[in-house]
């Protein structure tokens, strides 16, 4: 029964870093680009719910609140990429990075400066309710996210296999000189992921936030969820989530069977170990190249 | 009538005129070669059409309209479809799937009939793989159909991205160079199948290739260039024999070193 648990909550943590680490992989894929705020997305996403729904704030109800957040981060996206992100067409990656990164200090400290920075519970329906199988007791909060992630990955993958939008993301993503001579518009499919990364990343912040409380520097969770697209082999979304979940369950039983502090540094341990053995990671696209 | 007109293009790279001054029209259910040495500026002119670089002077027109308000993913809607020198194909996906790319353009269902997977869209998904089938057919890649790109040899990939080329069903067909690093066998079905292009598919070709026998095969018509500047333009015999091709190519006739060494 403990063990059922430790694996239960680790799968709830490991949904959220494997959303986040899909936000990563998604743009990574279509635009080469990492961009490092990907966790701060999700801190805000979690805070736009929170101030539209909390009592204290808003007071929307709770479900209304959650399509308004996952819609102004999918405009958010969207926009980042049109007005900002564009404009960096054909720079470095590092010029990229450095982008992302100081984007990411710009999100928390606007979150800051709106919401404050004391650590804030998101009113959320399903926050500390029980759920009992047997004799096994399972918080609401950790089955909604698991449940919500397979539905998630469902629906992704159904976009990106069958319809033509989705078609047209991979295609980008695998050569965009080719695909513009196919007919599709490649930087507004670059701006369509970016809206997509955001969408994610509100879904996983309502889901993180669910489960705790939230403060301006939760977006810094994004290393971590980088680390498990890494161990994923980035660039492969299923890969993301996977390392998701590998970082999600790791972390409960090295808080449970090792010294403690280990827990914090495990993934990381993880991470190192992963470079070394397989550096594509786990579900790795990169194909030797044929000489 | 003219499929495409170049009236007067120039284009510059900084100081350098790249394509200088340059006009030219392709008939329809013609095949128009462009030659030239290294550097003459062919590719650059297959940039401009297919909307890569825009020309700093002159104009494009296909199909009687200016091309040059249109960006390079219009160009295939437009009804030009392109292959590249150096093969542009998506690696990670098998050859069926490059195909069904190639009718994107043509695709015409929109998200929510695409969710519910309606009638209509099944229906728009046969007719496009109908149409691969075809130029699967055409190119005899019935062997290759669901290999992944990034394990083909070289020759094959070449195939893979004119028969991409030809799923868009254009009016105009650029190739880039259709024989370079093929056998002599490859090229001579890359000879083949351009004749059939023309002429079973009603599908007007303009190429750039280095390879004379195949441009003097195939081409209806052929237009010389060095250094950004037409040289000569007429049948491939005319144009292999004017005085001024030769010299671009080897030399003038009484100094050749100096010819080389500039």
């Amino acid at each position: 029964m403990d063990i059922l648990q430790l694996i239960v909550s680790g799968l709830a943590n490991g949904c959220v870093y494997g959303l986040i680490a899909l936000g990563f992989v998604l743009i990574y894929k279509a635009t080469e680009a990492v961009n490092f705020a990907q966790g701060d997305f999700m801190m805000l996403g979690a805070f736009i719910t929170l101030g539209f729904t909390n009592t204290d704030y808003i007071g929307l109800p709770f479900w209304i609140s959650v399509i308004l957040a996952i819609g102004l981060m999918g405009i958010l996206g969207y926009l980042l990429d049109l007005v900002v992100l564009r404009r960096m067409f054909g720079q470095s990656q590092v010029a990229m990075v450095i982008l992302t990164i100081a984007l990411g200090f710009v999100i928390r400290f606007i979150a800051g400066a709106i919401w404050g920075h004391e650590p804030q519970a998101l009113e959320s329906p399903i926050a500390g309710v029980d759920v009992r199988f047997g004799g096994l007791v399972l918080g609401m909060d950790e089955v909604v996210i698991i449940v919500v992630t397979v539905i998630l990955t469902i629906l992704l993958y159904l976009f990106f296999i069958r319809t033509k939008l989705g078609v047209a993301m991979q295609a980008a993503s695998q050569n965009q000189l080719a695909a513009y001579y196919m007919g599709i518009p490649v930087k507004r499919i670059h701006s369509l992921i970016w809206a997509l990364a955001g969408i994610v990343a509100a879904i996983a912040g309502i889901l993180f936030a669910s489960k705790g409380t939230i403060d301006p520097t939760a977006g810094l969770l994004g290393i971590k969820a980088f680390a498990a697209a890494v161990i994923g082999g980035f660039g492969s979304l299923p890969g993301a989530l996977l390392g998701g979940l590998v970082v999600g369950l790791i972390e409960p039983f090295a808080a449970r069977y090792l010294p403690a502090g280990y827990s914090q540094i495990a993934p990381y341990l993880l991470l190192v170990v992963m470079l070394i053995v397989r550096p594509h990671g786990i579900l790795s696209q990169i194909q030797t190249k044929k000489v | 009538m003219n499929l495409l007109e170049l009236r007067n293009v120039t284009l510059r790279f900084g100081g350098l005129v790249a394509v200088n001054d340059v006009s030219f029209s392709v008939e329809e259910g013609e095949v128009f070669a462009l030659v030239g040495p290294n550097g003459a500026g062919k590719s650059t002119i297959f940039n401009m059409i297919s909307r890569f670089y825009t020309p700093a002077q002159g104009d494009i027109h296909f199909k009687g309209q200016s091309i040059l308000d249109h960006q390079a993913h219009d160009i295939p809607r437009l009804g030009i479809a392109r292959t590249f020198q150096n093969i542009e194909l998506f690696e990670q996906a098998s050859v069926l799937q490059n195909l069904l790319v190639g009718r994107h353009t043509h695709s015409r269902t929109n998200f929510l009939s695409e969710a519910l997977f309606l009638p209509s869209v099944r229906e728009q998904e046969r007719r496009h793989r109908e149409a691969v089938e075809q130029v699967i057919d055409f190119l005899d890649l019935q062997a290759y159909r669901d290999k992944m790109i990034g394990g083909l040899p070289y020759g094959v990939r070449k195939v893979v991205e004119m028969g991409r080329a030809l799923a868009i069903q254009p009016n105009l067909l650029l190739l880039d160079e259709p024989a370079s690093g093929l056998s002599v066998e490859e090229t001579q079905d890359v000879a083949f199948w351009i004749e059939d292009i023309k002429r079973v598919m009603g599908i007007t070709v303009l190429m750039v290739e280095h390879d004379m026998h195949l441009v003097s095969s195939v081409s209806d018509r052929v237009m010389a260039l060095a250094d950004g500047r037409m040289l000569s333009i007429g049948t491939p015999q005319e144009v292999q024999n004017d005085p001024a091709v030769i010299e671009a190519y080897i030399g003038s006739s009484d100094s050749p070193e100096d010819g080389e060494a500039a």
